[in-house]
């Protein structure tokens, strides 16, 4: 019995890879049509993982979709396209074509309204699209102070306004899905997960991930004390400005002119946890939007981003 | 941030431990000040769960420089300028052996709907004492909503014992007077210890200044309770999710395992129909398990093709759940709009969406003595009380102090699809006849629908006989009969009711009963939908008596006579997966 009991103990990500899954499962039984906002970074390639475990042998009952700025980096497009080939998966690719018209860029633009844009604007287009009723996304609660109180199904209203008055409270696992025509939920399945345990479950499963995530000669400048990579030539450089090849790597991935690099000579997955756990400061510190202003994530999460 | 054990391993033997680290979810609640923003600061702070920059933050800027603990949880701006905490909030640290989740809940605003929120996935809590002030009667609510939400270990903290000079006295008396309160509730195991918070004395560190104090510090406790005791490994229960079907010839059936053990071959009955089968196989992306348990998500096959959707349970033969409409649970109110007996409400549970009524408030309980309050109508906001439910089709639960995931609820206003209740199903004890004796339920017997599929060889259902006239239907529906009862169903024929209703009643309560109820539809539509619209459509099967019937209905082929349809249309139910006797 003892023994039996000793067998049965689940290990902390076991037990969060099965809560992820159950509310997966909820979304795809409870919603018309939900989307997987797959963003190409670690918490996506976790979240896709989960998703292929909730409904193996099944297929996934829903599409991902990709909201593509245009400024992503190059290698995080080819690792997009190659998982979607080898996974079978249905990937819709947005682009906010009103922005790309009126040539947003973060340099003209300034990096907050371009985000706005790009990405706010952009996802809250596809969403009107396509009608999706319900958005997975990748977010975890303990990314950012004012996510600590976001619920797994976090509620918009018609026009995507998030309200935190309006937040229904989650008790045990039972999820209140009903929503009215033209509202929405945003699904985060991974919002008990730590930075930790998504690179704890990246390796015990080795999930495939960006290489940008490991150290790599990359040409770069320094910019305000960030590392901005110079990942292809629609980046201004400013008079004296020389791209240098320097071994960087990059916690977090986003749009490259935003996202600045570390130096790290770390080149394995085990390396880059033991650097991260040895780190002095958070991921978000890489973003340059969040560094704007105070609260700033909060505000943007009022507008409809993430 | 910086995990102190990786600096005396490699990252290997690192990454080994903290692949097997388990889980404890807890919540942390106190009265305004006593001190647990400052306490959950501190287990960050001192466990490493805390950037730099994050620690920045919270350090007076242009002020002393000293850094403000009960800052580092802070939440949303609106709260900062407001200067209070009105949600929820979840945060997370590790230490090699445990990672913890901790539910944050505000002490004064709202503070029984947040914390029924916050307990309802705590295995543990910890309620804070400010040494100076003694056993508040907030602390005594705090006790007992964590207790009736089933939180099996209670953690007393008594706090800022350096404002009373570490007073070994004045710990013990407030630990009498606590204790003496907790003995009348549910928790499997109380523990008192003294603490600083600010100075961090017992928190994570054992402190030299209670040299009296024997027990281990906070942290001590969080890593050492037994977190496999409060999983319920007793018995299965698999509410349903979602049906995997990636071909014709799979049917999986998606759930998480609330509670209990599966084996391959285990016999499984699935409710509400009653039918049973057994686990063919256990599926999951990792390859098939011989056993799953609680909590794994996981996908199950069985051996023979019964019908299951999303809001079934399986659960073993041996100890099915129960099957009711009606029954009691106790709420938590969460809404500004109070309890409304006269409105049809939404309940989830489970993996189902159920219309019900809450009929009536029993009592609500006075949080400051305990006490019964019977003279109410309705609960307020923040109210708790005891409600009887009626549900307009069965529930398949057990009582929550028996299994928390089967016994919860939560009540969904249908106008604006807010959550605005609790619930807690009770343990059947009697309080409940008096008012109900009118209501003539089964369930109330004590016999459940498992036992009642066991005794008779299939579970109660309909045979719904439509689509001939009025003779041909009677003659399909007797001979139905006849060779039912020959092979040892229990049967009977529903003929020539007036009108939908009485049919549909009387069909009802044979099947309540565990009663095969062949019925002869009535020749008028209306009053034929009237009836089966009464009737749990789980239960219903129709079957074609002539060329009228609906498509769905099971037939024989064309010319038979009454007998050979009977056997025909009893072929056929049965490889649906309907169990009609030997
Ligand atoms: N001396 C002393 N002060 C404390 C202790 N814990 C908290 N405090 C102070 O009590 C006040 C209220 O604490 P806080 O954590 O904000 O209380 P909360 O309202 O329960 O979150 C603050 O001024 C804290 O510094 C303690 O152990 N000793």
């Amino acid at each position: 019995m003892v023994n039996d009991l000793l067998k049965m103990r689940l290990s902390h990500l076991r037990a969060l890879e099965a809560e992820s899954i159950h509310i997966m499962r909820e979304v795809a039984a409870e919603f018309d049509n939900p989307v997987m906002l797959y963003s190409i970074g670690k918490d996506s390639s976790v979240m896709l993982r989960l998703a292929l475990k909730a409904f193996h042998p099944g297929k996934l009952p829903f599409p991902l979709m990709h909201i593509d700025t245009t400024f992503k980096f190059r290698e995080m497009i080819s690792f997009r396209d190659q998982i979607v080939k080898d996974l079978g998966l249905k990937l819709l690719v947005h682009t906010n074509q009103r922005g790309v018209e009126a040539k947003i860029t973060p340099w003209d633009h300034g990096s907050n309204p371009y985000t706005v844009e790009m990405k706010t604007v952009g996802l809250l287009q596809a969403m009107d699209k396509y009608g999706f009723d319900a958005a997975f996304g990748g977010a975890r609660r303990d990314e950012e102070k004012s996510r600590a109180k976001e619920r797994v199904y976090s509620f918009r209203d018609q026009f995507h306004q998030w309200d935190p008055k309006a937040q229904r409270p989650e008790l045990w696992n039972l999820y209140n899905g009903r929503i009215k025509k033209g509202e929405s939920i945003r699904v985060f399945p991974l919002s008990n997960w730590t930075e930790l345990d998504v690179w704890l479950y990246i390796h015990l499963e080795s999930i495939p991930i960006v290489p940008l995530y490991l150290a790599a000669e990359r040409p770069v400048v320094e910019r305000d004390g960030q590392l901005i990579m110079v990942d292809d030539d629609r980046l201004p450089l400013k008079p004296g400005e020389k791209p240098k090849m320097e071994v960087v790597r990059f916690r977090t991935l986003g749009c490259y002119p935003l996202t600045g690099a570390i130096r790290s000579p770390a080149t394995t997955l085990p390396e880059v946890i033991e650097e991260m756990l040895t780190a002095k400061n958070s991921e978000r510190q890489g973003r340059l939007i969040d560094s704007d202003e105070d609260g700033s994530m909060e505000k943007k999460k009022r507008e409809g981003y993430f | 941030m910086s995990h102190a054990d990786i600096l005396d391993t490699d990252i290997h033997t690192f990454l080994e431990r903290h692949e097997q680290k388990d889980l404890l979810r807890f919540v942390a609640v106190g009265s305004v000040d006593d001190g647990k923003s400052t306490l959950i600061g501190r287990l960050l702070v001192d466990t490493d769960a805390v950037y730099d920059d994050h620690l920045a933050d919270a350090t007076e800027r242009g002020g002393t420089g000293v850094l403000d603990l009960a800052r580092i949880t802070d939440g949303l701006r609106a709260e900062r300028e407001q200067g209070i905490t009105i949600d929820v909030a979840y945060r997370y640290f590790t230490t090699a052996q445990r990672k913890f989740i901790i539910a944050d809940t505000p002490g004064h605003i709202q503070y029984t709907r947040n914390m029924a929120t916050g307990a309802s996935t705590a295995d543990l809590a910890i309620i804070l004492i400010d040494a100076r002030l003694g056993v508040l009667q907030q602390s005594r609510r705090h006790a007992f909503i964590a207790s009736m939400l089933g939180i099996p270990y209670l953690v007393v903290a008594v706090n800022k014992m350096d404002l009373v000079d570490f007073d070994e006295g004045v710990y013990n008396a407030i630990c009498d007077e606590f204790r003496a309160f907790t003995a009348q509730l549910r928790y499997t195991d109380v523990r008192f210890l003294p603490i600083s918070a600010l100075m961090g004395d017992n928190v994570v560190h054992r402190s030299e200044s209670t040299p009296w104090y024997t027990g281990g510090s906070m942290l001590d406790i969080l890593q050492t309770v037994d977190v496999m005791a409060s999983r319920n490994l007793d018995v299965f229960r698999f509410p349903v999710q979602y049906v995997v079907r990636p071909h014709l010839d799979y049917r999986g059936f998606a759930a998480q395992i609330v509670s209990g053990v599966v084996k391959k071959g285990d016999p499984i009955v699935v409710l509400p129909s009653g039918t049973t089968s057994h686990v063919r196989s256990i599926d999951t992306y990792d390859g098939e398990l011989d056993e799953a348990f609680a909590p794994q998500s996981v996908v199950l096959r069985l051996t023979d093709e019964v019908d299951v959707s999303r809001g079934d349970v399986l659960a073993h033969t041996a100890r099915p759940p129960q099957v009711a409409h009606s029954f009691d649970a106790m709420f938590v109110w969460m809404s500004e709009t109070p309890l409304d007996t006269g409105k049809s409400y939404l309940i989830k549970h489970g993996a189902r969406y159920i219309t019900g009524w809450l009929e009536e408030v029993r009592y609500e309980v006075d949080l400051d003595t305990l006490a019964e309050k019977t003279d109410v109508q309705t609960l307020g906001l923040n109210a708790i009380g005891r409600v009887a439910v009626r549900a307009s089709r069965p529930l398949v639960f057990d009582p929550y102090d028996e299994n928390r995931a089967m016994g919860a609820l939560i009540v969904i206003d249908s106008m604006t699809n807010n959550t605005v209740g609790a619930g807690m199903i009770c343990r059947a004890d009697g309080r409940e006849t008096a008012a109900d004796a009118a209501r003539a339920e089964l369930p109330r017997s004590g016999v459940s629908v498992g036992e009642r599929t066991r005794r008779f060889g299939h579970a109660g259902a309909v045979l719904w006989c439509e689509g001939g006239d009025g003779d041909a239907s009677a003659a399909l529906a007797f001979a139905l009969e006849r060779r039912l009862f020959d092979r040892g169903c229990a049967v009977h024929v529903v003929e020539r009711a007036h009108d939908g209703a009485t049919l549909a009643a009387v069909a009802g309560q044979l099947v309540d009963a565990g009663l095969l109820a062949v019925c002869v539809a009535p020749s008028s539509a209306p009053v034929a939908e009237l009836a089966l619209s009464a009737l749990a459509a789980e239960s219903v099967h129709r079957v074609a008596a002539g060329a009228g019937a609906s498509a769905d209905a099971v037939r024989a082929p064309a010319g038979a006579t009454p007998e050979q349809a009977a056997a025909a249309i009893i072929g056929e139910l049965e490889s649906k997966g309907l169990r009609l006797g030997a």
